[in-house]
């Protein structure tokens, strides 16, 4: 079978919306792409813990601390479903987290930012996670199988994420004079990292066409920018609260909200590894590795005497 | 009936203490299968705890709640065990903590299934069958490190020698544990019992004459409580009279 | 600015480089825990089904870690793990001479035959 044969009868699978599966033979640059993709989705999932890790301590009250612990426990799963979606590419999860500790890999720089408040555990449900929704749903039907069932997966769960960060700041927007200005603050705050998290504009993405074509990628960064802008437009104004954008209007021509200039020097800056905490994050994620190595090395030498103890 | 809300309240304090210690670990722990695993322990001592603090509001009355009792109550009205407390060290350390708290909770659970305030067993009830869970999760982990490496041995050798001496406390009975016959002395049998087999499968010595440390049951505690309250007071404190 | 226009985006990773992923070769660690493949028996009845993989050190941690993992919402009452060195797939190459010559073999279905309605329960 020559090669352009075989590539064009593995696109006709992907029209087709047939899977593709591990063993399958696939085109070197789509297996790439995906190792990427997958692995920086998991990275985020693993640094995501931590920002609002920074709160578990300091939770209000004894439900929103178990809530916030659960939530955050579920990322660490949904970084593990991911890893192991990326493992049945012929990738290690050491060699990906060697990725991540080099720099060679990135995540979601929304993980860069500070969170200041409690509020932040609110707008972090609401919006951060609100983004990443819509990026992950279509994603439950990507082309690559395992990744395919791993986003169902993490679909279901995430569901209450969202929720239970929009409750958070419900509860803040009836409360004291205090509680709505923190509610507020951090609202302005997230807002406009949260519509970076899309990525930069469709004209600066030359190779979404060939991830869309992959179907690894399903809706072009600005459509599912507008869609989640039109989404949280209308959701705000059940909080009371605004979105810090003074040129935030709904357009009846376009049937959608206008929005102001995203500052792009910010997101190619925080990017760039100069966000406020990207020193931070990755600083714990290797301490975190370096400090669990003796442990990891411990139970393998362990399990290792025993299986030679059995064998004798 | 002091006694018993005094007694539930040392127990509510025990497990969101430990809870509370292993939280810290989340996004931070070894391996990432480890690091749900202990947040699942930590989600199961809050819970806990939970349970406890609403049983012992409804007998403080003066409208007490969960978090009146969790989040407005000084260091020395806190009545947890100066285990509990003490710093989380390295997974080692942490893991030797979990062990020797979870089997003091196994026994003590185990006897309260005949208690007679049926509120209280079935409290226990439930909680059983996590801290069977613990207790078998951490004990493995215990056997692993101890008979590891050369390395992990001595972190375990290490912990030992800055946990041993909070264990006693936990069988030193208190006026309400006095009050309400809880047979500390049995428990500490079974407790030692099972110490001692999995610390010697995982050939490691338990020390012997160690001057053991109390007064957490009484609120005397070590200097850790007091930051550990202070963190995670801080927004109930700073905002009084708040719902969150 | 010009610098990134042609990295790859999806959403706002960053690249640290140009295209295709920067996969060194595939070194096998071997300090890394063994990689297992768990099964979940969801309820009483059912037959377990693949749900993912996880790393652990022998088979009782394996199961401890899917319970962890993979049980947090009652997902399951049931357990198998396999480690995944000892799973032997079939090569999807030979897809078509496996599976292909049962679809001409309809008459092992039951919708092949016509039979009058009339005849009941069968």
């Amino acid at each position: 079978m020559n090669s352009m044969f075989w590539e064009e009868l593995f696109q006709q699978k992907i029209d087709n919306e047939i899977k593709i599966e591990p063993k399958d033979r696939m085109p070197e640059k789509y297996r790439q792409t995906l190792i990427r993709q997958i692995s920086q989705h998991a990275h985020s999932e693993i640094v995501g813990m931590l920002p609002e890790g920074n709160w578990i301590t300091r939770a209000p009250s004894l439900k929103r601390k178990a809530i916030l612990l659960a939530k955050v426990q579920d990322e660490a799963g949904h970084g593990l479903y991911l890893y192991s979606a990326a493992e049945t590419l012929g990738i290690s999860r050491d060699e990906m987290y060697n990725q991540l500790h080099t720099g060679k890999a990135k995540y979601s720089s929304i993980f860069n930012y500070p969170t200041l408040t409690w509020a932040d555990m609110g707008a972090i449900g609401w919006l951060v996670d609100g983004a990443a929704i819509m990026n992950q749903v279509p994603l439950c039907r990507t082309s690559y199988g395992p990744y395919a069932r791993a986003m169902v997966r993490i679909c279901k769960e995430e569901s209450f994420h969202q929720r239970q960060g929009f409750e958070i700041l419900l509860t803040l927007s009836k409360g004291t004079e205090a509680q709505k200005a923190m509610c507020q603050d951090a609202i302005d705050r997230w807002w406009w990292p949260s519509i970076m998290m899309f990525g930069p504009t469709d004209d600066a993405s030359p190779n979404t066409e060939q991830s869309m074509r992959w179907k690894i990628k399903r809706f072009s960064n600005d459509e599912l920018r507008q869609k989640f802008i039109n989404m949280i437009a209308e959701q705000v104004k059940i909080l009371g609260m605004t979105l810090p954008d003074p040129d935030l209007k709904w357009n009846e021509e376009r049937k959608q909200y206008d929005f102001g200039k995203i500052n792009w020097e910010e997101f190619w800056n925080v990017l760039a590894g100069n966000g406020p905490c990207n020193k931070q994050r990755l600083h714990a994620r290797i301490k975190a590795w370096e400090d669990g190595a003796w442990v990891r090395d411990a139970a393998l030498a362990y399990s290792e005497k025993k299986q030679t103890h059995k064998a004798a | 009936m002091k006694h018993l809300t005094d007694y539930i309240l040392h127990l509510a304090d025990n497990a969101l203490i430990m809870g509370q210690r292993n939280a810290e670990w989340c996004g931070h722990g070894p391996i990432l299968e480890q690091d749900i695993a202990l947040t699942n322990i930590s989600l199961d001592l809050i819970g806990q705890s939970r349970y406890l603090y609403q049983y012992a509001a409804e007998l403080a009355g003066n409208n007490a709640t969960e978090d009146s009792l969790a989040y407005l109550r000084t260091e020395r009205e806190f009545k947890n065990c100066l285990l509990t407390e003490q710093p989380n060290g390295d997974w080692g350390q942490t893991i030797l903590k979990q062990f020797l708290f979870s089997t003091y909770q196994l026994y003590l659970f185990e006897w309260l299934q005949q208690y007679q305030d049926e509120r209280l067993k079935a409290i226990a009830a439930k909680a059983l069958k996590e801290v069977t869970y613990h207790v078998r999760w951490s004990s493995e982990w215990v056997i692993r490190l101890g008979d590891g490496t050369e390395e992990s041995k001595q972190r375990m050798l290490n912990a030992i020698d800055a946990l041993w001496m909070y264990t006693g406390e936990m069988f030193i009975p208190s006026e309400s544990e006095m009050a309400l016959q809880i047979p500390l002395d049995r428990i500490y049998k079974q407790w030692d019992a099972k110490t001692k087999a999995v610390l010697n499968e995982a050939t490691l010595l338990i020390p012997e004459k160690v001057f053991m440390q109390k007064g957490g049951k009484s609120g005397v505690h070590t200097e850790y409580l007091g930051y550990i309250l202070t963190e995670m007071q801080y927004m109930q404190r700073t905002y009084p009279d708040s719902e969150w | 600015m010009k610098l990134y226009t042609n990295k790859f985006y999806y959403g706002d990773y960053g690249e640290s480089k140009h295209g295709a992923a920067d996969i060194s070769s595939p070194q096998t660690n071997k300090q890394e825990w063994p990689l297992w493949e768990i099964f979940i028996r969801s309820r009483q009845g059912l037959d377990h089904k693949h749900v993912g993989s996880l790393h652990a050190v022998d088979a009782a941690m394996a199961i401890e870690n899917a319970r962890d993992v993979y049980t947090r919402r009652m997902e399951g009452i049931s357990i198998w793990a396999v480690e995944s060195k000892h799973i032997h797939a079939s090569n999807p190459d030979d897809a078509a001479n496996l599976y292909e010559p049962s679809n001409d073999k309809v008459y092992r279905h039951p919708t092949f035959y016509n039979l009058p309605d009339a005849i009941k329960h069968m």
